[in-house]
């Protein structure tokens, strides 16, 4: 590669621009102000830790999109993170020790590898809510009620949601004696919903366990879904109790479009609940993720149930349409004059967006993005429109 | 609204999802082959067809450009399949993915020594997890086509391809002497597509599975 390019950026890196930069900005604070009003408190993990820290749980997923650096001082691995979530896991249950709920957000930027979709970014801008110690389906309901706030906060075009439930996958895996890769493969081929590879992959199982597995990925749909596998999939009561659980689930809505999906499957090793993913028009990929994945805690000596959700404001902010373009007023360089210096308080004061111009710089007005300027007219500043044609 | 997208490749991959294609009642409003037109209308106003290189299939559908998409399984192990949903094995344009040698090249024997082998494929995805598999090391060559020629001329000791009469080996002196897998073409669909556009996609999906079951 030509080492002259001193502009060019890294594969899959990349900055964000106005107006983007300050659309993502204010969609952060709107969606930490509502996940505080939530009772969710705000923490800042950093951004590196000791690679086995991070590595919890969904240690095989997360292991090759973590960057890797050798720590001088403790001659130790240091993971840069690649997620956030067992980030706020180890604070639940080693730092702040509370026997109760705890609530926490979080936002800040993380770092993959690789990207974990086309066209992504390798720097995603995580934000996101998680609820520990308790495993009742209401934490479920309130991180998912939670998450429907968010969308709606985002102002995202046709969001809906899909769930989905690793507990009934393994209780199913279980139940038909799965050895562990025969079990991993399959909980790919179904995320993938790969019909000709479950059916290879369920050959030698008995009928009823091969029946099941091979319909799952055709249960996906509203609330008839529900009662379909009710009566199609074997009777085993934690199959049951899933089954339960995102019927309470899909019945709470509250406006969002919610959807089921018994072949949803992620995170394999980290997951044991119900899942959850979002979608909004325009984007190829979900856009929002989350569920419920107890026992995240254990390695930092305490098993919590948890459940959460995450998403990534970039992705958010590519599929919102174009931010408008901020109006502003252009004021000129005159440092002595104290009423235009008053005038410039009070209109910004007032929220407008007042842009000193600088001396000798009026052939570039149209750059600045303003759409009205100040002129002493009669004795007193008047904002008047900028146009473009007589002004700049 | 957006009419559903479908992403094909022209030849037999094209002719033989016609018949699927009426059994979810869509008739291409062009031939392909006739027409240099990429964008192809049906009779049904919200379905459209794309016509795309056989490799870029998968390509088009994960990013969502196009909703659903017709691809074999040989592009598809090539590609990976992430972020694609593949519900249906079409049983359509079927064939073998094949490791292949010069006549009288003792691969059994080459394997069993663990020598490192030249081979040269169009799909070396495939042939990496393939070899990596059986514990043999190799060297792998990427070609664009007429992957035959490759041992004859001393390039590679074997090469890895699709075959379906065994016509061309035949031709120039290679034969088959190992089957990786057997090859068919599925129906892979966009992973948002099918949650946001379900009840538009759910009965193109249903037809092409009943008509391919029968």
């Amino acid at each position: 590669m030509n080492r002259t390019c001193a502009w060019l950026l890294p594969e899959y890196v990349e900055d964000i621009l106005p107006p983007y930069a300050l659309a993502l900005e204010r969609l952060r604070r709107r969606l930490l102000d509502l996940f505080a009003a939530y009772g969710y408190e705000l923490v800042q993990p950093p951004l590196i830790e000791y690679l086995e820290s991070l590595l919890t749980g969904a240690a095989q997923e997360l292991d090759l999109k973590t960057f890797k650096v050798l720590d001088g001082l403790s001659g130790r691995l240091l993971g840069v993170r690649a997620d956030i979530t067992p980030q706020a896991a180890r604070i639940d249950a080693h730092l702040l020790n509370r026997q109760g709920a705890v609530r926490l957000c979080y936002a800040g930027s993380v770092l993959h590898t690789r990207p974990a979709a086309m066209l992504n970014s390798r720097e995603p801008f995580q934000v996101g809510a998680e609820l520990f110690g308790h495993a009742g389906i209401e934490a479920d309901l309130e991180v998912l009620g939670l998450l429907t706030a968010a969308l709606r906060s985002a102002e995202l075009p046709g969001a809906r949601i899909s769930l989905g439930h690793v507990g009934l996958f393994r209780a199913l895996a279980k139940a038909a004696a799965l050895g562990a890769e025969a079990e991993a493969g399959l909980f790919d081929a179904l995320r993938r919903k790969d019909a000709p590879r479950i059916h290879e992959l369920t050959e030698a199982l008995p009928m009823p366990w091969a029946r099941a597995f091979r319909r799952l990925p055709e249960l996906y749909g509203g609330a008839e879904v529900i009662g379909a596998a009710r009566g199609e999939l074997p009777e085993l009561p934690d199959v049951a109790r899933a089954l339960d659980e995102l019927a309470v689930l899909l019945a709470s809505g509250d406006g969002m479009a919610l959807a089921v999906d018994l072949a949803d499957l992620r995170g394999y090793g980290y997951h044991n609940g119900v899942v959850f993913a979002a979608y909004a028009g325009g984007q190829a990929r979900a856009i929002a993720q989350g569920g419920r994945y107890d026992g995240a805690g254990a390695i930092f000596g305490r098993s919590r149930p948890a459940t959460g959700f995450s998403l990534d404001l970039r992705q958010i902010v590519d599929s919102l349409p174009e931010p408008l373009p901020r109006p502003g007023i252009l004021a000129p360089y005159a440092p002595e004059d104290a009423a235009l210096r008053a005038r410039v308080e009070a209109l910004r004061a007032a929220g407008e967006r007042v842009v000193a111009e600088l001396p000798g710089q009026d052939a570039w007005r149209a750059e600045s993005g303003c759409d009205r300027r100040l002129v002493l007219q009669d004795g007193a500043w008047q904002v008047v429109p900028l146009e473009p044609g007589r002004d700049a | 609204m957006n009419p559903i997208t479908l992403a094909l490749s022209k030849g037999r991959i094209f002719e033989e999802t016609l018949p699927l294609l009426a059994a979810a009642g869509i008739t291409p409003d062009e031939n392909p082959e006739s027409s240099r037109k990429l964008i192809i209308g049906t009779n049904r106003p919200d379905v459209r067809l794309i016509i795309v290189r056989a490799s870029d299939v998968p390509t088009y559908v994960q990013h969502g450009a196009a909703d659903l998409g017709i691809a074999g399984k040989d592009v598809l192990m090539e590609h990976g399949g992430e972020g694609l949903y593949q519900p249906v094995d079409l049983d359509i344009a079927k064939c073998r993915m094949m490791v292949a040698t010069p006549v009288g090249f003792d691969y059994e024997g080459a394997v069993r020594r663990g020598a490192r082998l030249r081979v040269a494929t169009k799909y070396v995805q495939t042939a990496r997890l393939h070899f990596a598999a059986k514990g043999v090391h190799v060297d792998l060559i990427k070609l664009y086509g007429s992957m035959e020629l490759a041992p004859l001329v001393g390039l590679s000791e074997v090469i890895v391809d699709l075959v379906s009469t065994g016509g061309t080996l035949k031709a120039n002196n290679l034969t088959a002497v190992e089957e990786i897998c057997q090859i068919s073409s599925r129906l892979v669909v966009n992973q948002a597509a099918l949650k946001l556009k379900h009840a538009e996609i759910q009965p193109i999906i249903d037809a092409f599975r009943q008509a391919s079951a029968a």
